[in-house]
C-alpha cells in the first residue's frame, strides 16, 4: 500500500429546498407580478419598508398596514462595479445602488443605467424602466433597472 | 452558589406537517407577543435574548439572523444564538443570567423541518469524511439503534408500541400536537416495518414549529407575580461522533447530566423526555431511572411533533408548564441532538426555588 498521505476526497452534496417566501414578500411579489410596488408600514415606528418581511425588525411587530409606493425616488448610496460576474449580460462597469423610494424609510438595491456611470451621484433622482409587461413575473427583474428622473417629488 | 432562575413563560406555535404560507419570522412573531403578554413583560424589558436553529433546515445561510426580524433589534439587543435545538439556547441564557446584571431572558427557537429532504439532511451532521457520503439516513441510524435494543431483550416490539400509543392518547390533551388519537399496541404492531424494526409510528413526525422561553432571575423573578417554575439543576454531555465507539443501548451522558441536575435527589411528578423514536424513551426512562410514578411525556413527545431545533425546547416548556399550573412540583426536561441520542440536556423543574424537600435554606 502506498504510503502517501490522501490528499484529497469528493464527496457530492446536494439537497433540494422548497423555499417559503412567507405571506408579506408573497404580497408584494404578486404586486410586483401586476406593476405595482406594495411596501408596509410599522404600526409602531410608522416607518415604510419595501420590500416588506412582515415585520418591523426594529419594534419586532406586524407590519400589516400596506402602502401602494411610486415607482421613483432617490439614490442613496452607489458603487460603479468593475468586475463581472457569472451569468449576467450586462455592460460594464455598471452601478448598483440604493434606492429609497418616494415614501419609503428604507432603500432597496437595483440597477442604474442610462447614464455614464462617473456621473451618478448620491440625491440623483431616478424612476424605474420596466421591462416590457407580456415579460413581467412575481420577481424585481420585472423592473429592468431605474435611471434618472428630473421631476418633483 | 448558582443564582436562582426560573421560566415564567412558554409559548409555542402549533406543529404542523408544513407551514408554507409563513416564513419563519411570520411563524415566531405571535409566539413571542405571547410569550411576553404570559409574563407581562416588553420587549424592552428583556436583558438578553438567544436563539436556536439551523440554517440547514432552511437551506439559507444566516437564516437566524433573518429571525431577529421576530423580536426587533433596536436600540441594539444583546443576543446569541446556537446552531442546536432551542434547549441549548436555554442553557446559555441560563449561565448569561448566573452574570447576574441582566435579570430577563428570552430563548426563541424556530424550525422547518419541510422544506428540504430532512432525513439526507440529518446525515450531513456526521462525520464528513468517512460517514457522510455514504448519506446513512436518520431514520436508519435510528433503525440500527432500535435493533441493538431489541437484541439485548431489554425490551420488546410491544414496549414500543406501548411508548406510541401512550404519546398519541396524551396527545389528545394537546392543541399544538400534530398527531393523536386513541390506537392499541396490536393494531400498532399489525402495520408494515419502515425500516426495520421500525415502523412509521415509531418515527417522529416531520414538524413545522417556533416555541419560546422567557427565563428570569432572582428578586424579578418574584416581582412577577405567576408561580414560577424554577431551573434546580440543568446540565448537558455529549458522547463521541463516532456511532460505532458507543454503547447505543444505553444513554450515559442523559445520566451524567441527570446526576449533575439533580434529578436523583426527590422524586420525579412529570417527565418531558426528547425521543424522536419510541425506543429511545425507554432508553432515556432507564438513564432517568424514572419508574411508573412519573408521569411521562403528558405533551405526547416528539412522536406527536417534531420540529427540528425546537422540540427539545417544547420539553422544558411543557415541564416548566405543569409546575407552573400546579399539576407538578418537581418535572424534569430532557433534550436531544445529533444521531441516536448523542448530545443530552436535563433540566430540573421545580415550584421552589430551594427545591422540592425544602431543606436546603432560603435563597
Amino acid at each position: 500500500m502506498s504510503s502517501e498521505p490522501v490528499k484529497s476526497i469528493q464527496t457530492p452534496i446536494a439537497l433540494e429546498y422548497s423555499y417559503t417566501p412567507g405571506l408579506a414578500s408573497s404580497r408584494f411579489l404578486r404586486g410586483v407580478a401586476t406593476g405595482k410596488l406594495v411596501g408596509q408600514r410599522c404600526p409602531v415606528c410608522r416607518k415604510v419598508y419595501i420590500p416588506p418581511r412582515g415585520s418591523c425588525p426594529t419594534d419586532g411587530v406586524p407590519t400589516e398596514d400596506e402602502v401602494e409606493l411610486p415607482d421613483r425616488g432617490v439614490v442613496t448610496t452607489f458603487c460603479i462595479v468593475n468586475v463581472p460576474f457569472a451569468g449576467h449580460a450586462i455592460e460594464m462597469p455598471y452601478v448598483a445602488a440604493s434606492i429609497l423610494l418616494d415614501g419609503a424609510d428604507i432603500a432597496f438595491q437595483h440597477l442604474v443605467q442610462e447614464i455614464p456611470a462617473a456621473e451618478v451621484r448620491i440625491g440623483m433622482r431616478v424612476e424605474a424602466v420596466w421591462k416590457a409587461r407580456e415579460q413581467w413575473g412575481p420577481s424585481l427583474e420585472n423592473i429592468r433597472h431605474f435611471r434618472p428622473y428630473e421631476g418633483a417629488v | 452558589m448558582t443564582r436562582p432562575v426560573a421560566v415564567v413563560a412558554f409559548a409555542q406555535a402549533a406543529s404542523v406537517r408544513r407551514e408554507d404560507r409563513r416564513n419563519e419570522v411570520e411563524m415566531l412573531m405571535p409566539v413571542v407577543r405571547d410569550a411576553l403578554g404570559e409574563c407581562g413583560l416588553t420587549r424592552a424589558d428583556i436583558g438578553f435574548f438567544v436563539s436556536g436553529s439551523s440554517d440547514y433546515l432552511a437551506g439559507a445561510s444566516f437564516a437566524f439572523v433573518h429571525a431577529l426580524d421576530a423580536v426587533g433589534a433596536w436600540p441594539p439587543i444583546e443576543e446569541s444564538h446556537v446552531e442546536m435545538d432551542g434547549a441549548w439556547a436555554l442553557y446559555e441564557a441560563w449561565v448569561r443570567l448566573q452574570l447576574g446584571d441582566v435579570d430577563t431572558a428570552l430563548v426563541y427557537a424556530f424550525g422547518k423541518s419541510s422544506p428540504g429532504p430532512l432525513r439526507e439532511l440529518l446525515a450531513l451532521q456526521l462525520d464528513p469524511y468517512l460517514m457522510a457520503p455514504l448519506w446513512p439516513d436518520a431514520v436508519s441510524l435510528a433503525a440500527l439503534q432500535a435493533r441493538m435494543l431489541l437484541d439485548s431483550e431489554r425490551v420488546t416490539e410491544p414496549d414500543m408500541a406501548a411508548v406510541v400509543a401512550r404519546s398519541r392518547r396524551n396527545a389528545l390533551g394537546n392543541p399544538n400536537a400534530q398527531l393523536r388519537g386513541e390506537t392499541a399496541v396490536e393494531a400498532l404492531l399489525a402495520e408494515p416495518y419502515l425500516v426495520s424494526p421500525l415502523r412509521r409510528h415509531d418515527c417522529p413526525p416531520i414538524s413545522d414549529g417556533a416555541a419560546v422561553v422567557v427565563l428570569a432571575a432572582g428578586e424579578r423573578t418574584l416581582r412577577l407575580g405567576a408561580r414560577p417554575a424554577w431551573i434546580t439543576g440543568i446540565d448537558h454531555r455529549i458522547e463521541v461522533h463516532a456511532l460505532g465507539a458507543r454503547d447505543l443501548t444505553e444513554s450515559p451522558s442523559t445520566a451524567l447530566a441527570a446526576k449533575r441536575a439533580g434529578v436523583f435527589e426527590g422524586h420525579v411528578d412529570v417527565a418531558e423526555l426528547h425521543a424522536p423514536f419510541s425506543h429511545q424513551e425507554l432508553i432515556l426512562r432507564d438513564a432517568l431511572q424514572l419508574d411508573g410514578h412519573t408521569t411521562v411525556n403528558p405533551s405526547g413527545g416528539a412522536l406527536a411533533a417534531n420540529p427540528m431545533m425546537v422540540a427539545g425546547l417544547i420539553r422544558i416548556g411543557e415541564a416548566a408548564r405543569r409546575v407552573m399550573d400546579g399539576a407538578a412540583s418537581r418535572a424534569v426536561a430532557h433534550a436531544t441532538s445529533g444521531p441516536c441520542l448523542q448530545q443530552n440536556l436535563v433540566c430540573v423543574l421545580e415550584a421552589s426555588a430551594n427545591g422540592s424537600d425544602g431543606e436546603r435554606g432560603n435563597a
